[in-house]
């Protein structure tokens, strides 16, 4: 598990989720993305999702904590390149009604 | 003669990274049912969230066993998942979804819920002090 955090330019920034997301994994996930929000103060985060190969709920707390992360800093989070079985426990959180998805 | 079912019992310390170790175990058990992408997802999904509560709830701030069964049945599979951990006072509320004791740790309280969406019956046994029993079924529909 590791995410690539990159620079879109606009105040976007780009973290590319890879691997499994648990309880175990999302502990350094969040650390990582949230140094990242701290340096380089983004008005937009993407997570990408496109390469994460499992998620339990802790993924969904991994997302609402950086939500709020970002609200707090008048900034938004967009939700990229979720796979069905993603989207399923999103959905199980509502989480399709708080955030915009590309 | 009868066939005997298939049966596994796995035990191991509650430890984060034994997260996956159940999940993959038991997606590894199930795959001689050939089971769909999609029920194979949901019973990994099920089981993480059994032995992340163990992890979190039952041995908070301690270590103890995890007891994973899993059997075989005629169209699916029976999971259970034990342990000797606090146990939960009112378990009705715990079910409750987006109900956590631990916020500030970013759980979402959704880990019965999941359960219970991605399975097809849960039972949830408990007693304060002893520790906590659930029980999954999940019926898996085999390709031709």
């Amino acid at each position: 598990m590791a995410v690539y955090i990159s620079d879109a330019g606009d105040g976007r920034i780009i973290a590319r989720l890879t691997g499994e997301i648990d309880h175990h994994s999302a502990h350094w996930l969040r650390m990582d993305i949230d140094t990242a929000i701290q340096d380089r103060s983004p008005k937009e985060l993407l997570l990408d999702f496109s390469e994460v190969s499992f998620m339990d709920s802790s993924g969904v707390g991994l997302v609402m904590g950086r939500y709020k992360n970002m609200k707090e800093r008048g900034g938004r989070v967009v939700l990229a390149n979720m796979p069905e079985y993603i989207e399923k426990v999103m959905n199980l959180a509502g989480m399709d009604r708080l955030l915009n998805e590309r | 003669m009868k066939k005997p079912s298939n049966e596994m019992k796995l035990i191991f310390p509650s430890l984060s990274e034994n997260e996956r170790l159940a999940r993959v175990a038991v997606g590894g058990f199930i795959s001689s049912k050939n089971p769909r992408m999609d029920e194979l997802s949901d019973v990994k999904t099920a089981v993480s969230e059994a032995v992340t509560n163990c992890i979190v709830h039952a041995y908070r701030d301690t270590v103890g066993l995890i007891e994973l069964t899993a059997r075989l049945t005629e169209d699916g599979v029976y999971i259970k998942i034990r342990d000797r951990g606090c146990g939960i006072e009112d378990v009705k509320k715990a079910m409750e979804p987006l109900f956590t004791t631990l916020p500030d740790e970013e759980r979402s309280g959704l880990g019965f819920s999941v359960m219970e969406s991605f399975t097809d019956s849960i039972s949830v046994k408990s007693k304060p002090g002893s520790g906590t029993t659930v029980v999954m079924v999940k019926k898996l529909r085999s390709r031709i």
